[in-house]
């Protein structure tokens, strides 16, 4: 089991969605980077995703992993998002009928893993449709 | 740089091989490979594999395999990235002796998956995915392939029947291959009524958890005939290429710019165009794989890939004859002997009299193999000479 | 006096009826639909905790408030279904919206008051002029055990309060406390359900606190129920607020803005204050409402808020907790109920 540092560490995005724009050519990171795979830039802006996105993709997990079992079977997405940054993320509140590529979806704050009976809960962000 | 055969390939019946441990799986496919070349020694090795510290609780194998092979102190290398494991080792094996360093070099790829159950299988591919930004939400392998294809499908229009289509010719093939892990032929209602394991991928779209290895023998082309008796097979090019393993950072979910890439490359090389091509080994870890890598090697045009299999274009006998070993859906896929049971194919194709499984006059064929959802891609082009 | 500068409700989507528990147990369903006037109840998710439901009432009291987050000095949730028995929940909270590091931070119980001990306190830490901004949380995700009277009401919702010095859109013109000593109610360390005294959590205990702390605010600030535009009390079930209410001298149409129980369920520490922002959501400027909080073991808090002009300019910024709750649900059955609530033996 992993210590409790390397999900701290990723806190800003986990939690509020902490990204990162290319300060030379503007190409926008989530998460943020040391180096900007666009124009090798290596000084960024703090930015954060917005809180509205689009799906450009989904499925449905029926066979999960075995921590994820009991929330089984689940949707998971990757949403587009403002200035076209995209973040892979749960759909939560979703009837599976109604995915579609283009469904507007805002971000809410869930309980994403827990590391067994006894370790941290681990927390997070997982798409919710616009209703 | 010299120019480099293959000499000897090897590969056992693949499956679940309950009584092997990754160690003789390994060796039995090497001994295979240096029988086949007929070679009475190796100078250096390199091994692919993706993770066997968490599917055997075992690293460091360069030198347990070098030693279990009876071969130590020679220099022996793990390598790995991914799915693609086997053709990086591969790769490396091929720079060994087009440099000179080395005249006499094994390849080999080995995955003992067997030895944990379907959640611990689950996790240790997972590791080839973003850990952070990916697995953390729950993200299967499965259901990564899956949003690729929900993608492709909602862009081009490509058809659940054609991925199905994929997997009855893969498994078509693979009846005609006694070393698949599973030889014999599914129907198109098959596949579809399988289990749903990520929507809309069933488990009957799926590569399966298997145990195997595969190896090969490289020398200089120009010592082939005197140090083995088999027609040697050139190795026309060699490439390999990188794409961001995260899906959500690609320009297009729909696209394997690793692939195209390395194909760019390889095509180069060998000085070829996809035409050139008799037929392919390609990555199949899922059907929707096979759709999109045969559109990112040119062999279908952007967002027709679909109709591969579905047209008969891909099949024995077609335009493109696409994985006549039966791939990985039929074949099985040990994710770090893949790659070098790709290149063990290749090279009994091109030497003619293959039996059944003969692609007719082939004298050129290709591997590309893929690690994770495409975040790497090693392509190699042999050619008999 | 502080004032509530902005507030915010969150309740799970999934509910499920009081026919679908009283099945499983051979209850008679009717009777608790009429005796303890329930319909139905939330459900939180097993992807909502008491922190996440925190966290997104939070963002709503934000949007509402519109103040930099930065600036709150005090971050405190109240909630008998912290997710750590050690290791505060504000924390994350406080992460979440943008609150740290500059933030006094405490998890707060008191059984169903935590949530408006949690209000209380920062009111006072705005008046003592120790803080420029409190975030007050109530929140939970409460557990009856199978088959009791509880399962039928206990339920998962959320209300969040930005409380500062200005008057925002509604001033506090005072409040009060009233506790004894009373075992009605509690769970024990390492327990999985709480315990109750049966009819002993009745007139000894809810009426009794309910009664004399609306009496004594009433008393403090000289107003009677006339006065008042709107009354929120506790709401373990949908039938007790509305008696205390009757005995107090409130009109049903007083209290019915707020009387979310009878389709949300109890919420606990989310209870009053959920039913304060449902109230808020309909008030104009000018109303008197009076709160009264009640949690077992046992005390009550007291709260006159008098609403100002903020209100028409705020209230659409963020969901109106009664359009929510009847808008955005869906039922569940007792099964998937059970797995949500992890009341499945499973395997190691």
């Amino acid at each position: 089991m992993s210590t409790s540092a390397r999900y701290w560490r990723e806190i800003p995005q986990r939690y509020r969605l902490e990204a990162a724009k290319c300060t030379s050519c503007g190409k926008q990171f989530f998460p943020p980077r040391l180096v900007c795979n666009g124009c090798g830039g290596r000084e960024f802006e703090a930015t954060k995703l917005s809180d509205k996105g689009k799906l450009a993709t989904y499925t449905v997990i029926r066979i999960a992993p075995s921590d994820l079992t009991q929330q089984a079977p689940y949707a998971i997405g990757i949403a587009e998002f403002d200035g076209g940054l995209r973040v892979t993320a749960q759909v939560a509140d979703v009837d599976f009928d109604e995915l579609k590529v283009g469904m507007p979806v805002r971000i809410e704050f869930r309980r994403i893993r827990e590391e067994g009976e006894a370790g941290i809960l681990c927390y997070g962000y997982k798409f919710v449709p616009v209703r | 740089m010299r120019d480099v055969a293959v000499i000897g390939v090897g590969m056992q019946k693949w499956g679940e091989l309950w009584e092997k441990s990754l160690r003789d799986i390994f060796t039995e496919s090497a001994l295979l490979a240096i029988d086949d070349a007929g070679v009475d020694h190796i100078e250096s090795m390199y091994v692919g594999c993706m993770t066997s510290g968490l599917f055997a609780g075992q690293e460091h194998l360069g030198s347990l395999l070098a030693d279990y092979l009876g071969v130590a102190p020679i220099p022996s290398l793990r390598v790995e990235t991914a799915c693609a494991s086997g053709g990086a080792a591969f790769r490396q094996a091929f720079f060994d002796v087009a440099c000179g360093e080395h005249d006499i070099v094994l390849a080999g790829g080995v995955e003992k998956m067997t030895d944990v159950d379907g959640g611990g299988a689950t996790y240790a591919l997972s590791t080839a995915a973003d850990a952070e930004y990916e697995v953390y939400h729950g993200v299967t392998f499965p259901g990564l392939y899956a949003m690729m294809a929900v993608a492709h499908m909602h862009k081009y229009g490509t058809t659940r029947d054609q991925l199905a289509h994929v997997s009855v010719k893969n498994h078509h093939n693979g009846s005609k291959n006694p070393l698949a892990q599973y030889p014999f032929e599914v129907s198109l209602d098959q596949v579809k009524n399988s289990v749903a394991v990520a929507d809309p991928l069933n488990i009957l779209d799926c590569s399966p958890i298997t145990d195997g290895a595969a190896a090969a023998i490289l020398c200089p082309l120009e010592m082939a005939g005197k140090l083995s008796d088999k027609p040697p097979i050139k190795i026309l090019s060699s490439a390999h290429a990188t794409d961001s393993i995260a899906l959500d950072s690609r320009e297009d979910i729909a696209w394997l710019s690793a692939v195209e890439k390395a194909g760019e490359i390889a095509y180069t090389g060998a000085g070829l165009t996809p035409s050139d091509i008799d037929f392919v080994e390609v990555h199949d870890c899922f059907t929707i794989a096979e759709i999109c890598v045969i559109e990112a090697l040119g062999f279908f045009d952007r967002g027709k890939g679909g109709t591969g299999a579905e047209s008969g274009e891909t099949a024995m006998g077609g335009r493109i004859p696409v994985n006549p070993s039966g791939g990985l859906k039929s074949k099985g896929h040990p994710v770090g002997a893949t790659g070098l049971a790709q290149i063990a194919e290749v090279t009994k194709q091109l030497r003619g009299g293959f039996g059944e499984r003969q692609v007719e006059g082939a004298t050129i064929g290709m591997a590309q193999n893929m690690g994770g959802t495409g975040g790497s891609c090693v392509v190699h082009i042999l050619g008999s000479v | 006096m502080a004032g509530i500068i902005g507030y915010g409700a969150y309740m799970p989507r999934n509910r499920i009826k009081v026919e679908e528990i009283a099945k499983i147990w051979g209850a008679d369903a009717p009777s608790y639909k009429k005796g303890l006037m329930l319909q139905e109840k939330s459900v939180p998710s097993p992807d909502q905790d008491t922190i996440t439901m925190s966290v997104e009432a939070t963002k709503y009291a934000l949007k509402r408030a519109g103040i930099d987050p930065t600036r709150i000095g005090a971050v405190y949730v109240g909630s008998e279904s912290h997710p750590y028995a050690v290791k505060p929940s504000g924390t994350v909270l406080a992460e979440a919206v943008g609150a740290t590091p500059e933030a006094h931070c405490a998890d707060f119980e008191f059984a169903c008051k935590a949530g408006s001990a949690a209000m209380f306190v920062c009111m006072g830490l705005v008046d003592g002029g120790k803080i420029e901004y409190g975030l007050a949380v109530g929140a939970d995700t409460s557990q009856g055990a199978p088959g009791d009277a509880l399962e039928y009401s206990a339920a998962a919702g959320a209300a969040s309060f930005i409380i500062g010095k200005d008057d925002g859109v509604a001033k506090v013109i005072d409040t009060y406390s009233f506790m004894t000593d009373t075992p009605d109610f509690w769970r024990r360390s390492y327990m999985h359900y709480p315990r109750h005294a049966g009819r002993f959590t009745g007139e000894p205990a809810y009426f009794k606190h309910v009664l004399g702390c609306a009496n004594g605010m009433m008393e403090k600030v000289g107003m009677k129920p006339k006065d008042f535009a709107y009354a929120v009390f506790h709401q373990p079930n949908g039938k007790f607020p509305m008696r205390v209410g009757k005995m107090l001298g409130f009109t049903k149409e007083q209290i019915e803005p707020g009387w979310l129980s009878p389709t949300l369920g109890n919420t606990y520490s989310g209870s009053s204050p959920m039913g304060l922002t449902a109230t808020f959501d309909v008030a104009n400027p000018g109303d008197m409402i009076l709160m009264v909080s009640y949690g077992s073991g046992s005390g009550s808090d007291g709260f006159v808020y008098e609403m100002t002009d903020k209100i028409d300019a705020v209230r659409d910024l963020a969901p109106k907790t009664r359009e929510k709750l009847d808008s955005d649900k869906v039922y569940i059955d007792y099964g998937t109920y059970a797995k949500y609530r992890r009341k499945i033996r499973m395997g190691e």
